[in-house]
């Protein structure tokens, strides 16, 4: 067995990590070069619309796929050899469980390849399967499964535990459920770290995040940080023949654009913007003022980048 | 790292798929009656093949099951891809190398299900050995199946969940109709001599034991097998790296 001497102090380093994918449409270049250091028990969220990068970052992370180029370390290890050590527990984003066995048995069965493993019953206990233990694993709910699956990553009791959507088959209430179990674990002084696409999960469970676009890392710092940055609004009003520049040039606009009669204008801060607006073009009517969504503030957030860059 | 408790539990879920268990034990025990009970006394067949038609069918039907049997603990790979389950377990420290043997063993769990009910179907039509040849017999049987574990294991990382089972079904089929699970392969024709180029021809053939025939394969058969094993195991080889660099 594997001994980590460095001990899991010197957490996770992902250096210049590329990776494309020959497709039929071409190659798709799904990971093009990011840089991601992850201290021991930190918990760090991966964030971004489906396409950006995160699964293929996390299967290098992992060890499941080659990168064309770069290095992972985990712990001071390559992937492979940090899995061999039982210090990597970790739940994909698809995936099924072999049939032929009770919940109880699948998690006995995982647990004894495992140098550390917790006990069953506390895994059962701390996810809330108790009740469904002794049931065939072909007999469970989407949201039984994925937890079940959960219960898989966190017997191997890991030091860093990787996680790919995990709540994206659960309810509002099991999805609820599932990170008070996060939060119990990350208390033992775990890394974790996991992908979503929804900012309040990553906001409400991760002390950083990490935005990906593009296979590119757009933005990295403390989760407070970043909602701010992309928790940005949009007002939408009808303004036919609206001088785009002007609007552009207003205080608290960052990008300005329109869909038939109406503008759409996003904010860095909409107060200021709407404000600035209404006293400029006192003809905008029917105006709303939403939240951008997630893609729309990547959008934002990359727009600087040149369309050549992003569609390359 | 210890592996048997992993191991244990692989072989309850074989156990438990009583589907399985029924085509790859309870249909060759069927055909055995059909096909053996009708001849039994048959002096032509004695002339034929060498050997008493139920000694002859019960190794024929042990060879067909046990080529399922065996075959399936490399294909059920397949269906553990198709969910995914292959990728999880690359996340725990179990290595290839003991997955793979896990495979292997349910496998050969499965061919000693079918070897102990067709020597009983034997038995109850007549079939005598000395115990030495039953336990020469068996070993021979064991050997033989070697590179169908190893071709199950090629299958199960080349096909999908949807196609393995065709795959399997056509293969072994053809194996066995080619080494005479069905009738006996006689003369020295070209056929019969294409045919002793198989390993399932001498999977067969192991049925020769207790007719004083201490080696019923001879030089010709050990080299069949030990081709035979080289190549799917070679076979194997270059179909799981070629899955675990795709996925």
């Amino acid at each position: 067995m594997t001994t980590y001497l460095a001990g899991p102090t010197t957490g996770i380093q992902l250096s210049g990590l590329t990776k494309s994918f020959r497709t039929p449409d071409g190659p798709v270049h799904a990971v093009r070069g990011i840089d991601i250091s992850i201290a021991s028990g930190e918990t760090v969220a991966l964030l971004g619309p489906n396409g950006a990068g995160k699964t293929t970052t996390i299967d290098m992370m992992l060890g499941l796929l080659p990168p064309d180029a770069g290095t992972v370390s985990v712990f001071g290890m390559p992937p492979a050899e940090a899995i061999m050590a039982g210090a990597i527990g970790g739940m994909l984003q698809t995936g099924g469980v072999i049939q032929y066995l009770t919940v109880r048995e699948l998690i006995v069965m995982i647990a004894s390849l495992y140098p550390k493993p917790l006990g069953v019953d506390e895994v059962i206990e701390l996810t809330g399967i108790g009740d469904i233990a002794n049931r065939k694993t072909t007999k469970l709910s989407g949201g039984q499964t994925q937890r079940l699956r959960f219960a898989i990553a966190l017997v191997s009791n890991p030091d860093l535990l990787v996680l790919d959507e995990p709540t994206v088959a659960l309810d509002v209430e099991a999805r609820r459920e599932f990170w008070s179990t996060m939060r119990a674990f990350v208390a033992r002084g775990k890394t974790v770290v996991f992908a979503t696409h929804y900012l309040e999960e990553a906001d409400a469970y991760a002390d950083r995040i990490i935005l990906m676009a593009n296979g590119q890392i757009v933005a990295d710092g403390p989760a407070t940080e970043i909602k701010a940055a992309v928790g940005t609004r949009t007002i939408r009003a009808t303004l036919p023949h609206a001088d785009l520049a002007a609007i552009a040039a207003l205080p608290g606009v960052t990008h300005v654009d329109t869909r038939g009669e109406s503008v759409v204008i996003n904010c860095s801060n909409s107060d200021t913007a709407l404000r600035a607006l209404l006293a400029a073009f006192s003809e905008a009517h029917d105006i709303e003022v939403t939240g951008a969504g997630l893609e729309e503030a990547f959008m934002q957030l990359t727009a600087d980048r040149t369309s050549e860059e992003i569609t390359r | 790292m210890n592996t048997l408790t992993y191991t244990r539990l692989e072989m309850l879920r074989i156990v438990r798929n009583r589907q399985a268990l029924i085509f790859s034990v309870g249909f060759p025990i069927i055909m055995y009656f059909l096909l053996a009970g009708p001849n039994k006394n048959s002096k032509d067949f004695l002339k034929a093949a060498g050997v008493a038609a139920p000694q002859y069918y019960m190794v024929g039907l042990l060879s067909f099951g046990a080529m399922v049997a065996v075959l399936s603990g490399g294909a059920r790979i397949a269906a553990e891809r198709t969910i995914g389950w292959n990728r999880q377990l690359r996340l725990t420290p179990l290595t290839a190398r003991a997955y793979l043997r896990t495979k292997i063993l349910t496998g050969y769990l499965m061919v000693l299900c079918t070897v102990v009910l067709l020597y009983a179907a034997g038995i109850t039509l007549g079939v005598r050995l000395p115990f030495d040849a039953w336990v020469r017999m068996t070993g021979l049987v064991l050997v033989a199946l070697i590179p169908f574990a190893a071709l199950g294991i090629a299958l199960g990382h080349l096909l999908n969940d949807d196609s393995v089972g065709a795959a399997m079904g056509g293969g072994v089929s053809l194996f066995a109709f080619l080494g005479g699970t069905w009738f006996p392969i006689t003369g020295g024709g070209l056929f019969a001599n294409f045919c002793q180029l198989l390993p399932s021809y001498w999977l067969v053939q192991a049925g020769h034991v207790g007719l004083g025939a201490s080696n019923p394969w001879g030089a010709k058969g050990w080299l069949v097998i030990a081709i035979w094993t080289l190549a799917c195991a070679a076979f194997a080889k270059w179909a799981y790296q070629r899955d675990t660099k795709r996925v």
